[in-house]
Formats: C-alpha cells, sequence, structure tokens
C-alpha cells in the first residue's frame, strides 16, 4: 500500500499541471524492484509530482552564494585505525537467512 | 588484425583492492582464504541501523595513489551511493565516489616498450575510493552467495582515452601494477581479483579528431584477457564500420573460452544508479600537512629509480624499464651492485638474462626461484676479477639455482675457477706450438687467421679453464717471438 510520500503538511490543495508522466513513474518503480497496481501509478504520479512542486518553491530562493551541501557540520568524516575487531560468527550472521547451503546464502540462481 | 586506416582509442578503468588489515567501513578482516562469510558483520552486510565508519589507513594508502599517479588531491572529497539491485550487493547500494572523488587529474608514464622508443605519458581522469561487492557462486538452479569481500576497500583509476593499442594499454596495466607495489598500496594478484579492469574500446579513421561509438567491456582479471579483448573488440568494430554498418553502444564481456567478447543481455536500466551523496559519511576531509606527511613516505617510484638507473648507473632506457617492472626486481639488482660490482650493465643484463629466466622456468616468484641477490654479485665479482669466465657463472648460477648454495662454493665444487697462472698457461703453450710446427710456420708466415685455432688448442689443453685474456696474450707472445 503507497501512501502520500510528500512532506507532511505540504499537500498543496490545486493539482498543477503533472511534472511526472506516468512512464517515469514505472522507470522509478521498475528501478526500485515495486510492482505497482494503475491507482499506485496515479497516486505516486501526484505524489511525486507535488514534492517536485514543493522543490521548485524552494528554488525562488537565490543560493548563488551558497555552496551545494549534502551535510552539514562542521567535522569531516571520523575515522578509525585500521584494526581487525570483528570475529567470525558465520552462524549468527545466517541466522535470519531464507535459505542457505552451509555458510553461504541461497538465492534464486542470478544467470540465466 | 587492426586495420591500418583506422586507430583505437581506448580507456581504461582499473579497480584494484588496498592492502589494508579491516575492511573500508567496519573492522571485519580484509584478508583472504576465511571461511564462507567467516569475514562478515552487520555493517558490510547492510543491515538497518548500523552506520560506516571511514578506515584511516585506507584514505592513506588512496592518497599514495593518487600522489604516485601525480594527482590533484581534494581536500574535501564525498562518498556516494550507487544505487543497483543485485545479490552480492547486501544494502541495495554501493558506497562509493561519483561527483567529488579524492584524487583528480594525474598521469602515468609508460617506459620505454623496447629498446629506442620513448616513454608516453596516458593522463587519468581520477582516482576514487569505493567498496567491493560479495562473491557469487553459480550453482544449477541456485546462486551461492559469500560476503567477505563485501566492504574490502578500492580504489577505481580511471583513465582518460589516450591508450592506441592492446600493447599500449598492457604496458599501461604492467606500469600501474608496478607503481601499486613500490607503494606498498596493492599486490596487485589479479588471479585473487587484487585487480580487475574494465576497458572502453572505440574506433575512428586515422586522422579523424571526433571518437567513434565506444563499447564497454567488463570485468577483466587478466592482462592477457584484457589485451585479447581489446584486439578482438577493435577488430569486429573495423569489420563493421568496413561493411558499411555502425557499432552499437553496449557493454560486453570477454569469454576467455572462445577468446571473443559478446554483448551483455543488456537489462534496460542497467546503467541509471541514481548516485546521491552518502548520508551516512559526512565529506571526507584531507588536510594539506597530512597530504604532506604521505607524500614525505613515499618510497622512490619506479618512473624515478628508471630514471636513476639510466642517469647514475648508465643503464639504456629499455633495461632500466625492464628492471623496474617489479618492485623486487629492482631491489635484487640493486643488492648485486652493492657487492662493489663494476659493471652495471652486466649487473642489469644478469637480472634480465639469468634472473628472469629461472622465474620464468620455475613459475615461482622470486624470491624462491634464485639465489639470494647478494650471491649473484659474488658470482659477477668473481667474473670481474676474472676468476671465472661469464659463461662459467651461468653454469654455477644455474647450479646454485638449484642447490641453494653460495658462488664461492658452488665454483669451487664444479671446478669452474678459471686457470690464470701464467706458467700454467704458457707450459700449456708451448706443447701446442710443439704439436703444431706447420701451423705454426704458416702463421709466421703470414696467415694470421690460425691464431683463433691455436687460441682453441690451448684452451682444449687446458679443459676450457685458461683465462682467455692470459691465453691470448702469452700465445702472441710466444708466436710471434
Amino acid at each position: 500500500m503507497i501512501n502520500s510520500i510528500g512532506p507532511p503538511g505540504m499537500r498543496l490543495s490545486v493539482m498543477a499541471d503533472s511534472k511526472i508522466s506516468v512512464e517515469q513513474v514505472r522507470h522509478v518503480a521498475r528501478l526500485a524492484r515495486l510492482e505497482l497496481s494503475a491507482a499506485d501509478e496515479a497516486a505516486l504520479q501526484a505524489n511525486l509530482s507535488e514534492i517536485l512542486q514543493y522543490i521548485d518553491q524552494l528554488n525562488r530562493l537565490d543560493t548563488s552564494a551558497v555552496a551545494p551541501t549534502a551535510q552539514v557540520g562542521e567535522a569531516g568524516a571520523p575515522m578509525r585505525e585500521d584494526v581487525v575487531a570483528n570475529r567470525p560468527d558465520p552462524e549468527a550472521m545466517l541466522a535470519n537467512a531464507p535459505a542457505r547451503a552451509g555458510h553461504l546464502f541461497k538465492v534464486p540462481r542470478i544467470i540465466e | 588484425m587492426p586495420d591500418n586506416a583506422y586507430e583505437a582509442i581506448i580507456g581504461l578503468e582499473v579497480h584494484t583492492h588496498l592492502m589494508t588489515r579491516s575492511k573500508l567501513f567496519c573492522g571485519c578482516s580484509a584478508g583472504f582464504g576465511a571461511g564462507p562469510n567467516e569475514n562478515v558483520c552487520p555493517v558490510c552486510m547492510g543491515m538497518p541501523g548500523v552506520l560506516p565508519v571511514l578506515n584511516r589507513h585506507a584514505v592513506e594508502l588512496a592518497i599514495r595513489t593518487g600522489l604516485a599517479a601525480h594527482c590533484e588531491i581534494a581536500p574535501e572529497s564525498i562518498f556516494a551511493r550507487k544505487s543497483y539491485f543485485y545479490p552480492d550487493l547486501p544494502k541495495g547500494y554501493q558506497i562509493s565516489q561519483y561527483e567529488l572523488p579524492l584524487c583528480k587529474g594525474g598521469y602515468i608514464e609508460l617506459p620505454a616498450q623496447s629498446e629506442g622508443t620513448e616513454a608516453r605519458r596516458i593522463r587519468l581522469t581520477r582516482i576514487h575510493m569505493e567498496e567491493d561487492a560479495g562473491k557469487n557462486i553459480h550453482e544449477s538452479g541456485a546462486s551461492l552467495v559469500d560476503f567477505n569481500r563485501s566492504g574490502v576497500p578500492l580504489v577505481e583509476i580511471v583513465s582518460e582515452p589516450d591508450i592506441r593499442s592492446a600493447e599500449e594499454a598492457g604496458a599501461y596495466l604492467r606500469e600501474l601494477r608496478s607503481i601499486l607495489r613500490y607503494i606498498e598500496a596493492s599486490d596487485g594478484k589479479m588471479e585473487e581479483g587484487g585487480l580487475r579492469c574494465d576497458v572502453n574500446v572505440s574506433v575512428r579513421k586515422r586522422g579523424a579528431s571526433e571518437f567513434g561509438v565506444k563499447t564497454e567491456i567488463k570485468n577483466l582479471n587478466s592482462f592477457r584477457f584484457v589485451e585479447k579483448a581489446i584486439e578482438h573488440e577493435v577488430a569486429r568494430q573495423i569489420d563493421i564500420l568496413e561493411s558499411g554498418g555502425r557499432v552499437a553502444q553496449e557493454t560486453h564481456l570477454w569469454d576467455p573460452v572462445r577468446e571473443m567478447t559478446r554483448p551483455m543481455r543488456s537489462k534496460e536500466f542497467a546503467n541509471d544508479y541514481r548516485y546521491f551523496p552518502e548520508p551516512d559519511l559526512p565529506p571526507l576531509r584531507v588536510t594539506p600537512d597530512v597530504v604532506e606527511a604521505i607524500k614525505t613516505s613515499m618510497p622512490e617510484l619506479p618512473a624515478d629509480q628508471r630514471a636513476r638507473f639510466v642517469r647514475d648507473l648508465g643503464l639504456t632506457a629499455y633495461e632500466a624499464a625492464v628492471l623496474t617492472q617489479d618492485r623486487d626486481l629492482a631491489a635484487y639488482f640493486e643488492t648485486m651492485l652493492a657487492t662493489g660490482l663494476k659493471n652495471h650493465r652486466t649487473a642489469a643484463n644478469w637480472v634480465m638474462t639469468e634472473v628472469l629466466r629461472a622465474i620464468n622456468e620455475t613459475a615461482r616468484p622470486l624470491a624462491d626461484a634464485a639465489p639470494l641477490a647478494i650471491e649473484s654479485g659474488e658470482l659477477l665479482k668473481l667474473v670481474e676479477t676474472g676468476a671465472i669466465s661469464l659463461n662459467a657463472a651461468k653454469t654455477a648460477f644455474a647450479a646454485m639455482c638449484k642447490s641453494g648454495k653460495g658462488a664461492d662454493a658452488t665454483v669451487a665444487e664444479l671446478g669452474l675457477a678459471q686457470v690464470s697462472d701464467e706458467s700454467a698457461i704458457a707450459a700449456a703453450c708451448d706443447k701446442v706450438i710443439a704439436a703444431e710446427a706447420a701451423k705454426v710456420a704458416e702463421y709466421r708466415g703470414g696467415r694470421d687467421k690460425l691464431f683463433g685455432f691455436f687460441v682453441g688448442q690451448v684452451m682444449k689443453a687446458m679443459g676450457g679453464k685458461g683465462n682467455p685474456r692470459v691465453v691470448n696474450e702469452i700465445l702472441k707472445r710466444k708466436l710471434t717471438a
């Protein structure tokens, strides 16, 4: 079941023209390995379009003097020393595997 | 056969494992040889709620690689998620670098490939850090997955399309491997997946300025396959163009059994990776003092060593190139010289013929295949002092490879020492002159050519052990007397 994925409170009351085509919805769904019904597709098309409209709203701000930012905070990535700290425990790692062969995970055959 | 009217445009993407003890983002061992799924934890298994933490040593090794390739080291680079679904990728994305890689630009200098040719520079686009995926084992009806390699640190080294032939691609890979081994960033073992290569190939009419349509050949894991795959792909593209067709932009796989490339079953969306900045990792910041400290800790690089061998030791560019293909080989040569050898080129050629032959014949690493460098040096010193001939030294070397005994002991045991003692040589000369009176008369009558015959007879009389220089001297004196 797919619900609205826009930020809460940001749903626009009036749908402007769709920014996202149903083909694009299918493309993204396929990349994400999602199987969608026609109703899901329509709902997602509306949701994703609204999100892009919200981004348009943000784009009205002048950010020409601001560096692109993916992360906030001044510190760079913390680092660890190159030390082996984990001990082998394949049983624990495989405990939730739906299928296994010895200590290997088993999946449907990949190449035809 | 590559048609001469066309030229090939080749770019390589090389992935290599960095030699760390632990993985890139977790404390699992990065070592080889463990049982399936022994070196895994919730982080490299992509379980919910875990956070990656960067391995400092992996970053240092990536920076070393960048400095060795003359790259610019970015003060700030970021990690990105490369999203695709495959059972060996438990998170559903690989942590890589995309828009802002750690190293930009740079070049690899290819040494002279034969006597008389020149060095050539292949420019690099970038070098970035990323994590390896797990390993799939395909069985009938199922695929099995081992995540021991998942999260092992890699660098991807991307070249500009500057390579023009299969041989040049091979030379590039050999030089790259040599550099990685010199700086101890990677052991470059292709058979363990330590060095993997994707190749981009297109062809164009010689003199044209536009590139043709390229194909990508994926996941080549031996230098020989890279060269063969390029040769095959270049010929295939030329055939298509010559028959009026168009090369399709597609991804090929190399089939090592049939020695040909074939198009991958193309999944329509295969190349839509939806990169975006990794929210779990803040930007990687590298300060100038860190770069400077790594710079000062760098060993001599193959290109610098080659230049030194030519400049200070009088080797040819080609001799220097062969010796620096491998750090151990170059070290062997230098250790030989350290025993006090005067003739550097003889020592260089010794390594290029005798030592390389021993390695090739036994298919074992240098340390197992050949005697200690110091013993090779002692052996050549015996040649320099005239105690043994160069041929005798080769005989001794072959025996030393098998016995592991020292130079002096082997020469004594095999009775290879030359006789330089003048009275012994004079006696042999007298005997030959007395026995060959008729020929002596001819020689003295002007048949100079007979001199070689007398040398041969004296050497024969001495069981081949006479010092040729002394034999020549004494014989000439006695014959002209």
